[in-house]
């Protein structure tokens, strides 16, 4: 049915999650971090879906994509909030300013 | 038949690696959000590739819906003080982990693209009922119910935890605040005499 075979989907979601995690790692800005966290997510998502179009005898693969889709929303709520209490305290959001633990 | 899907998995590809470079590198908080989005709509343009209709439909309604507005809503909050400061020195530490990390990353694609030159063959038919929401929604609704609610309780907790954290130290605005009293202090004025 389909002519793309999977592992191309795989690798798109490898691609994803690298792209992501390489822009957590480098940007200091909060609102941007949380946004590659949401795309590692998304790429996980991905090969989850895959996995399950793979092996298609249950629904496991989607139903976990499910799961991880609601608790990305809860960790967006949450992890944007935090921002914004964040920005109320320091009047920014690098994330290097969060160094009030530090000392 | 088939050039229609390869062109609808290039369209997709395209639109999650573009996204995703675009979100990591704009210095604009909205033209990330933006990105995001359409790193969205190509994961989305995926799911229906690979026959999941019920989660291309959820990630479309709770991700670009929700998830990409509650950013954009954040970002327009803040305003110009969200924006990354144009060649702001980066600590040492934190380039090397992402060079590392970036270039194994990279040697592990091509690692993965040259030893399977030919890529495993094409998926074969959709069996019957797969992906649909009716069987997506019977076996969410059996065998995982326990977990499904769990995440009921996790969305509330979470939503009750994002007001919380958000609403900060909370000021009444029928109050003067040039006394500098603590909130919920003892000022003794009624409410309905202030307003």
């Amino acid at each position: 049915m389909i002519p793309i075979p999977p592992s191309l989907f795989l690798l798109l979601g490898a691609a994803m999650f690298a792209i992501g995690a390489v822009g957590f790692l480098v940007r200091r800005n909060l609102l941007v971090m949380l946004m590659c966290t949401e795309l590692m997510l998304n790429a996980v998502n991905l090969t989850l879906v895959t996995f399950n179009r793979m092996q298609p005898s249950s629904h496991g693969g989607q139903i976990f994509a499910f799961f991880v889709i609601a608790i990305a929303a809860a960790e967006a709520a949450v992890g944007l909030a935090i921002v914004l209490a964040f920005f109320r305290l320091r009047k920014t959001v690098r994330s290097d300013e969060a160094n009030t633990l530090k000392h | 038949m088939k050039a229609l899907e390869i062109a609808l998995f290039a369209l997709s590809a395209l639109l999650c690696v573009g996204g995703a470079l675009g979100t990591v590198l704009a210095r604009r908080p909205v033209r990330s959000a933006l990105g995001l989005l359409t790193a969205i709509l190509g994961v989305t343009g995926c799911f229906l590739m690979l026959s999941a209709e019920f989660l291309a439909a959820a990630e479309l309604i709770v991700y670009a819906g929700a998830v990409v507005v509650l950013f954009l809503f954040v970002a327009m909050l803040l305003g110009p003080d969200a924006d990354s400061p144009r060649g702001g020195q980066g600590s040492v530490s934190r380039w090397v982990g992402a060079v590392i990390f970036g270039g194994a990353a990279v040697g592990a694609l091509g690692l993965v693209v040259r030893l399977a030159s030919d890529l495993g063959e094409p998926l074969g038919a959709r069996p019957a009922g797969f992906g649909t929401i009716a069987a997506v929604g019977h076996e969410l609704f059996t065998t995982r119910i326990v977990p499904f609610e769990l995440t009921g309780l996790l969305l509330l907790v979470a939503a009750i935890a994002a007001m919380a954290v958000a609403r900060g130290k909370h000021r009444d605005p029928t109050r003067p605040s040039s006394g500098g009293a603590p909130p919920g202090g003892a000022s003794g004025r009624k409410p309905e005499e202030a307003s």
